[in-house]
């Protein structure tokens, strides 16, 4: 029995190995958003240099959008940009943007280059509203409803599989 | 082509570190003198291999070679010559090279000639230490080869992120990895020991001057990382219970434990199961804590490129090697026999329960840090545990551990009288009560904590110093007096050192939790913020352009009544090129703490965001870690020669 207690440390480290293994298969980044299916918090941004109007959190009633966490800086942003501009030129659904901690004039300058999908855009260089959507990076996007509801929050890039197989399908049943 | 010739000179040193790991075990069996005389050599030519291939990335970074994809990824033409250099072990390919110098550099010097460490001991060791190698160097060359080009090659390079633009990162990761990679020689001579079933006295004398060696960088690398964060990040504090960071303190408190728990082996041949135990441990942890940083399952921000191979190769290996050591440490472990008694008031009492509350401590942050990733496991839930739990848990159960620390310094070995020692300590008691008094009567606040940590600190000091004084026996000329304070053995004084360092450490943290002070404020030019008895006033402010970033500069004056205390200049740089934005912040250092002051964004109106710290005993912290470093130095120069054996174990 006393012999056995010797094997102690090494039955231990089995059981964290396994977690470990487990851990392994988890992805960190998919983080859950607490505020699916509770209201928008409320905001009020300015407009970004150069626009009039900014974006507040009642912009975000009355039909189905999409809030999209973007910046200059934000190398993957380019990646999900032209299916944003497409979404926006064939009327698909409203997006609104969040230009998020950059530095005055950059936004602007960035949309000028790659074209505007943003119906609103509203400016957060501090990050404080980014803090209540609980970002954790750029680019994310949630999907909100005619009642400015949080229903669906996607880390990442939209591809285009992203947009078909995840945020379209959502997209139509709230429409409906 | 050159390359080609580093990644080839990185496959030699696999090989030979195959070789280092089947030939002395062949030899042993054989009892062939010549194989082991292969083994020892295999082990410094790896070691020029390795370090071969290592010159050659620092060339290839050194030159802006960007047909390297690692190059490409990480340097900058127009990079400074040092950071084109740190640049070498900035990301996760090189350091993982460096990893493995490092690991083969140890190996080199366990084999040199006219080492006095027992044959057997020493062959085993190596054997152990070429298969970690090996191990690793496999790792690096499938999974992260620094060395694979790209085509077509670019013209520049991604640039290094700024925020690692520092002197103080060049310098913390070699360091932190001489630490932790160093602990490899414990871990390898504790199997070794166990092995040969002979962890004694003569054992615990060879080990302990690698695990302080290592500890010493170990500790100098996380006061690094600590000051670098403290000046760089820009966020006020100098420690954040970071997974990362608690991957390298969890083997530093092992370590700790454990050349404490090896004088206890040295001179008492007591407490054997535990301190191999502590010895596996220390570098087992140090193995997880790699893990945790390059397999991505911790990594709270934007993981973009984690590359799952990796995660599962280095647990696979990381389950080999500290599993292997743990079965042979169940196995080996029951057939080491204690000599001697143990009385639980004895020197070697008071280092068993130190070691014990360090270990639990330890515990304490191991589960903290893995807590998140086994309820993710179990229950699906993302959870994050932050710097109050490990305040509220981690120190708690230290402060124990340095009251005993006063006493066990002023007991003696074997046996002692705890009412002698406890009369001994009458005046380190008394005054350490003075200092709390008179903090408490000048610098009121709120928390008895604050009052306790500073008491703690001063008994701490107090206790040192009286052992010194009894050393030294202060009696008789002054002449007298001074020669025998020369001639105290340095690894007396290097323990001194090491302890008053302990008590300058607590004290700057008690210092910089309890007695800061901190403002946050929108301010105009000419604007003024109140941050206790201080007045902070924006002289100016501006943007200007720099040569690689655009810059929002604001000038300040701090007052404390009418009386001017210093000026701080603190900026925000923007980095076009990576599209990062880093903090400068404004500091000013006095021998009472640090003025702190770091920039926000600026809002619509013109105006500045400003945060201000009064950071009490900061550089404290620092001057603590240095004679925490210079203590450990001295003992391991100061002439502790490990006892020797007969003359049977000593075959070279």
């Amino acid at each position: 029995m006393k012999r056995l207690g010797f094997y102690m440390p090494i039955a231990l480290f089995a059981g964290i190995v396994v977690y470990l293994a487990i851990g392994l298969t988890l992805d960190p980044n998919k983080l859950p958003s607490m505020l699916i299916d509770k209201p928008v918090p409320e905001f009020v941004l300015p407009a970004i240099e150069g626009f009039d109007q900014g974006l507040s959190s009642s912009d975000l009633k009355g039909k189905v959008s999409l809030v999209n966490i973007w910046g200059s800086w934000c190398v993957a942003c380019i990646i999900e940009h032209p299916l944003l501009m497409e979404l926006a030129k064939n009327n698909t659904i409203t997006i609104y943007g969040i230009d998020w901690k950059d530095p005055p004039g950059a936004g602007a300058a960035w949309l000028l280059k790659e074209g505007n999908p943003y119906t609103l855009i509203g400016d957060d260089a501090d990050g404080r509203v980014a803090i209540d959507f609980g970002v954790t990076g750029a680019p994310e996007t949630f999907i909100a409803d005619k009642d400015g509801r949080i229903r669906y929050k996607y880390i990442g890039p939209i591809t285009p599989e992203v947009w078909n197989e995840i945020i379209l399908p959502i997209v139509e049943e709230l429409q409906r | 082509m050159i390359a080609e010739i580093g990644n080839f000179a990185l496959i030699l040193g696999l090989v030979l570190a195959l070789v280092q790991a089947i030939v002395p075990w062949w030899g042993l069996k054989r009892n062939n003198p010549l194989l082991l005389q292969v083994t020892r050599r295999v082990a410094i030519a790896q070691f020029g291999f390795i370090f071969f291939s290592f010159l050659i990335l620092t060339y290839l970074f050194v030159t802006s070679d960007f047909s390297v994809a690692n190059v490409f990824q990480n340097s900058h033409t127009t990079k400074p010559l040092m950071y084109k250099i740190a640049g070498v072990w900035s990301n996760h390919e090189g350091s993982m090279l460096l990893w493995v110098l490092i690991l083969a550099l140890f190996g080199a010097i366990l084999a040199r000639p006219g080492s006095k460490m027992p044959e057997g001991l020493r062959i085993r060791a190596l054997g152990i230490q070429g298969l970690i190698g090996f191990a690793f160097i496999l790792f690096l060359v499938f999974t992260s080869n620094p060395f694979d080009r790209i085509f077509p090659t670019p013209l520049d390079g991604l640039g290094l992120n700024p925020l690692l633009q520092d002197p103080g990162l060049v310098f913390h990761p070699p360091f932190l990895y001489l630490g932790y990679v160093g602990l490899s020689t414990a871990f390898s001579l504790a199997a070794a020991g166990l092995l040969e079933g002979k962890i004694d006295r003569i054992w615990a004398g060879h080990v302990r001057p690698w695990v302080l060696s290592a500890w010493c960088f170990l500790t100098f690398g996380i006061a690094l990382g600590s000051w670098w964060a403290y000046h760089e990040l820009g966020w006020g504090g100098w420690w954040f219970w970071d997974p990362v960071e608690n991957a390298s303190f969890m083997p530093w408190l092992f370590a700790t434990a454990l050349f404490h728990s090896l004088r206890v082996v040295e001179k008492r041949e007591a407490l054997k199961t535990w301190t191999s135990l502590l010895a596996i441990l220390a570098f087992s942890f140090s193995l997880i804590g790699t893990f945790l940083v390059r397999s991505g399952i911790l990594t709270s921000v934007h993981a973009f490129a984690v590359d799952p191979t990796r995660g599962v190769f280095l647990l696979v290996l990381l389950t080999l090697a500290i599993g292997g050591a743990l079965a042979l440490f169940g196995y080996r472990a029951p057939k080491l026999k204690p000599l001697g008694s143990f009385s639980p008031i004895s020197r070697e009492g008071g280092i068993m329960i130190n070691n014990l509350v360090i270990v639990s401590a330890c515990l304490t942050v191991f589960l903290g840090t893995f807590y998140p990733l086994f309820i993710d496991a179990l229950t699906g839930n993302k959870i994050s545990v932050g710097a109050p739990y490990f305040n509220i848990t981690f120190l708690p159960i230290m402060i124990p551990a340095l009251v005993i620390l006063g006493i066990a310094i002023a007991l003696p070995w074997k046996r002692g009288n705890l009412k002698d020692v406890l009369y001994g300590l009458r005046y380190a008691f008394i005054s350490a009560l003075v200092i709390g008094t008179i903090v408490a009567w000048f610098f009121w606040t709120e928390s008895l904590v604050a009052i306790f940590g500073v008491i703690l600190a001063a008994w701490i000091a107090g206790a040192t110093l009286t052992d010194l004084a009894n050393r030294i026996r202060l009696e008789g000329p002054v002449k007298e007096v001074l020669a025998r304070a020369i001639r105290l053995p340095k690894a007396f004084l290097g323990m001194a050192i090491a302890h008053f360092g302990v008590a300058v450490i607590v004290v700057a943290i008690t210092g910089a939790s309890f007695w800061r002070v901190e403002t946050i404020g929108m301010m105009d030019i000419g604007d003024t913020l109140q941050a206790g008895d201080l007045t902070i006033k924006l002289d100016k402010a501006f943007l200007a352009r720099e040569e690689n970033y655009e810059k929002l500069q604001g000038e300040f004056t701090i007052w404390k009544g009418s009386e001017v205390v210093t000026t701080l200049t603190a900026q925000k740089r923007f980095y076009p090129v990576r599209g990062i934005e880093t903090t400068e912040a404004g500091i000013k250092s006095t021998f009472w703490g640090d003025y702190y002051l770091t920039l926000g964004p600026r809002a619509k109106d013109g105006k500045l965001a400003v945060h201000f710290f009064r950071n009490p005993l900061v550089p404290w912290l620092w001057f603590g870690a240095i004679l925490l470093v210079i203590g450990g130095g001295v003992t391991l120069i100061g002439g502790h020669r490990p006892a020797r054996s007969g003359s049977e174990d000593e075959t070279s």
